[in-house]
This record gives C-alpha cells, structure tokens and sequence, in this order.
C-alpha cells in the first residue's frame, strides 16, 4: 500500500512539475464556470437552486480532459526506459498502475473540490437538495474513474502520447456518446445492451440522486477493466 | 551473495538472444561481462534483475529465485540499465528519494543514505539540479547512486562507464573496485583495457554462447599457448641472422619486421623457450642483442579471435 502512495505521489508531483495539472484545472474550472454561470443555458435561466447545469457540463469536460491527463503516464515511462527502473525494484505491475490511477483521480477530486464555492454561491441563492449535490459529485467521480481506467489501458498499448490521447478518446467516445445513440437507435436485446454499456444511463441515475449497486458496479468494473489491461499490456511488453 | 544462472535461454521469437548459459559468480567477485553488440550481453542482464521472463532456466541470488521470489531478489539486487533512463524532470535529490523509497528503504535512513550516495558518487555541486541539466557523465553518476541506494549484495551494472571521459572513467573503476570487495558485481563494457583493470574475472560470450572464462592472464594463457618473443640484433647480417637463429632446437619461427631491419620476431615451440638460446648465439657469433622481450597478447585478440 506505501508503495502505491508513493507512486501516486510520484505522478502527482510529474503532472503539477509539468504544468500538465494546472493547466488542466485552469480549463476544467474556466470552461466549467463560464458555461455554469455566464453563458448559454446557465443557472440563472432555470431559475432553481440546482448545480444540474454545472454536472451535465462537468461531464462533457471531464469526458474530453482525462485523455490528457492518463496519456503521458504509462507511455512515457516506456518511451524513456524509466519502466525499467521501475519493474526492477520490489514493485509489482500492478502497484505501478494502481498508483498511477489513484494520482489521477486525486487531481480530478482537486479540481471538483475547487468548484465547491458553486455550491455554497448556490446554496446561499435558495433551497438546494444537498443530497442531489452530493450524488452528482459521487456520480463524477466514478464517472471519471472508468475514464481514467480507460486512459490507462491506451496509455500503456502505445509509447507515443498523442496516439494514445486519440485512442483513450476513441474508446471513451464509445460509452460517452456512441452506445447511447446506437441503443437509442435499435431496439431489442443489442439496443438495450447498448444503452447499458452507455455512461448516460448510469450517471445520470446517480445525478437524479439515486445511487444503485447496478451503477456502482459498472463504473468500477471498468475501472478494474482499464487497470487490468494496462497492467497485462506492460507485462507482454516485457517479456 | 552468490549468483547462479543455469542454463538460461531466452528466445526473441525464433532468435535465441542467449542459448543455455551457465555460471555462477562468488561474493566480492567482480565479474566482466564481454562480447560483441548482440551477443546477449544486456539480455543476461536484464534476466537477473528480474525485468525479462526466461524462456528456459534458471537464476538465483543467493537461495532465492529470481523468478519465483523476485521481491526478494531485486531488494537484493542495484541495477544500472544499458541506458541509463532517468526522469529528466526531477531533481538528483528527490530522484534517488524517490527510488530509495521504491526500495522500501526506513524513511528515517533515506536522508541518511542519499547524503551518502551523494558524497560517495561526487554529486556534490550537482545535487539540486534537474536531471535534464546534468551532462552525461553526472547522469551516469545518478544511475550509479541509485543502483547503490540500499547498499545491495549484487551489482548489476550495464556499460557503467558509457560517455564518461578518461577521468571520470578512472573515478567509477576506483568506485566499483572499492565498493566490490563485499559485494558480487556484473559489469559489461565494450572497453576491454577498462574489464581488465576492474574485474577478477572475465567471461566472454558470442551469440547467446560462453566462448571464454577466466581472469585476464589465463585467458593470455589459452589462446597464446607459446612465447613470442621481439628480438633486436645489432651488428650480424639480418639473413644471416635468421638462418642461425632457425637451426635453435627450441624455435618454431623466425620471422623479419618490416621497416625495422634488426629487429625479429620469434615464435618457440609449445611448452619451450628460447630466451637463453637466442642469447648464447648472440654472444658466440658476437653480435649485440638490444632488446628481447616478451610479447604479450593483448586482450583486443582474445576477444577478436573469440567472437569472429
């Protein structure tokens, strides 16, 4: 377990020492906060005490910044040879990846902890459901688990950043748009099974408050799915 | 710490990088990994510090397997790979924190030990600096601080002195001749002069194959097998000379040296030699004899006449 925290806090410090996470938090909150409360479709148009607005937003920009964000991790130490270093000290694959994974979602609960004032802004404006928040940052939150899982598994198939970007971005598109529009689309046993696969269906049953196990276990199987494969994909790398 | 490797293979698809290799190297042996590029130098390597899956074999440090108890053996194990791969962003500091702590060395010994390291390895001035500022030869030093980080039994080190200038090369060789008397160490190069004068022992290997095994003088011994002599002879006629020399019981070849007219080479048979022979006919036909010495083999030889 110390081993992972250290990785963690390896990665961590590489994304801040890079630019890479403030960047990233800069565009998460700026993109976030102009269509949040000043642009389009914001919160004063709907006239209630909601955070809706900012979820349904945070999770289009999440869905589009956590490709950057994973696809330097593992790429990069193959490209350089520091995975090497890493997999000759007593440290399995797995704590490798698992570490990598933890800094990630701990810079995107970074982020989501910095839009807090929202909340209070909002909370101060009327009745809010406290429980509806709550639900919808657990609901990004898993969200963006899957997405770095997702990211982990593109970041380890490819040493070259910008391919695996695209192609964490390709598999993403799959469960953030294409599934919903194909289940939509066709009905029967596939439509349904696609409609399943979507993230749509599940965040938004936890964005509307309510947090079921189904959900639960979709988001984190694909989470282990994109830890697991990383971690294969750098051991057949090896061998 | 004994290291044992027992007929290690280790297939690239149908290519065999290293075909059935067997040896063991003793604590405080210093042992000199040669051969031509590809010959499985780095493979060998590579297998022992646990970072490629052997195809056959076996390899242990000390009782323990590198396979089956790899968490053991690489606590035991500091490595230097083949290229020296660092994180250019990070400081040498909280480089060598970073793996001592991947190393699970105590927290409250970590300080402790990169201050050390950091003396040992001359990394004084360089110490707060980013890796990517650092010339090749302080980078090469950071590798060597981090493979020594906690103070291994087994040294592993992959062409240590790469890109270092003759003295920092002499500097490294005195670093590991002074840290290898406790410890069991590896190291390959490609500069035959520099395994010579740091290692106890060298093993040469030529595609996946051991095609030589022993200290450097042995090696001589092997490939040699009879004394060369270079001879110099003032005052005789050089034809002379030869004919003479060649009638010597002990003597299989005279031979002349270009642009040199007085000077010989002298072959003697196997097991035989000459030295008091040439002198006593130098001294009965009353020619002075100026020189005659020994011609050593150099280790460029061996290794050329090993790995063809």
């Amino acid at each position: 377990m110390k081993l992972i925290w250290t990785i963690a806090l390896q990665e961590l410090r590489m994304q801040f020492d890079s630019l890479m996470a403030y960047i990233l938090l800069i565009l998460f909150l700026g993109f976030s906060g102009i269509f949040t409360w000043l642009y389009g479709s914001d919160i004063f148009i709907y006239g209630q005490a909601s955070l809706q607005v900012f979820f349904s937003i945070a999770y289009i920009t999440l869905f589009l910044l956590i490709p950057a964000l994973t696809m330097k991790s593992i790429a990069e130490e193959v490209r350089t040879g520091t995975i090497e270093m890493l997999m000759t000290k007593p440290i399995t694959c797995w704590q490798i990846v698992t570490g990598k994974y933890l800094a990630i979602i701990l810079l995107i609960i970074i982020a989501l902890a910095l839009t807090l004032p929202y909340y209070i802004s909002v909370s101060s404006l009327g009745n809010i459901d406290h429980g509806a928040v709550i639900c919808g940052y657990i609901g990004l939150i898993l969200m963006s688990s899957a997405y770095v899982g997702i990211g982990l598994f593109a970041s380890s198939l490819t040493n070259n950043q910008i391919i695996s970007f695209l192609l964490a971005f390709l598999i993403s598109i799959f469960f953030h748009i294409i599934f919903n529009i194909v289940g939509h689309q066709f009905g029967g046993i596939l439509g349904q099974l696609a409609i399943g696969l979507s993230m749509d269906t599940h965040f938004e049953s936890i964005a509307r408050g309510v947090i079921d196990s189904k959900d639960i276990i979709y988001f984190a199987s694909l989470t282990f799915a994109g830890i697991f494969l990383a971690e294969k994909s750098i051991e057949s790398k090896i061998a | 710490m004994d290291i044992i490797i027992k007929n290690l293979t280790k297939t690239y698809g149908s290519q065999r990088a290293v075909d059935n290799l067997s040896f063991e190297v003793k604590t405080g042996e210093i042992l000199g990994f040669l051969g031509p590029n590809g010959a499985g130098k780095t493979t060998t390597m590579k297998a022992i510090a646990g970072y490629i899956k052997l195809t056959e074999g076996e390899i242990k440090i000390g009782r323990y397997s590198v396979e089956s108890e790899s968490d053991k053996t690489k606590r035991l194990i500091g490595y230097l790979p083949e290229h020296n791969p660092l994180y250019n962003d990070m400081h040498v500091v909280d480089y060598l924190r970073y793996m001592a702590q991947l190393q699970r060395l105590r927290t409250d010994k970590i300080n402790d030990r990169i201050y050390e390291m950091v003396n040992v390895c001359g990394l004084e001035g360089e110490k707060h600096k980013r890796i990517s500022e650092l010339s090749k030869g302080y980078r090469q030093r950071v590798g060597l601080a981090q493979a020594l980080i906690h103070d291994p039994q087994v040294l592993i080190l992959d062409e240590p002195t790469t890109g270092l200038d003759p003295n920092q090369i002499i500097e490294i060789r005195e670093l590991i001749r002074k840290i290898g008397h406790e410890k069991t160490i590896i190291l390959s190069s490609h500069i035959l002069a520099e395994v010579e004068a740091t290692c106890d022992r060298i093993l040469i290997i030529n595609k996946g194959h051991i095609v030589a095994d022993g200290t450097a003088d042995q090696l001589r011994k092997a490939t040699s097998g009879c004394e060369c002599l270079k001879v110099t002879i003032e005052d005789a006629d050089r034809n002379q000379a030869v004919k003479i020399l060649q009638n010597i019981d002990s003597i299989e070849l005279v031979d002349t040296v270009k642009d040199k007219p007085n000077s010989l080479e002298i072959q003697s048979k196997v097991g035989e030699s000459s030295r008091r022979a040439i002198f006593q006919t130098c001294v009965e036909n009353g020619w002075a004899l100026t020189e005659l010495t020994p011609i050593e083999t150099k280790l460029e030889d061996i290794f050329r006449e090993l790995t063809k």
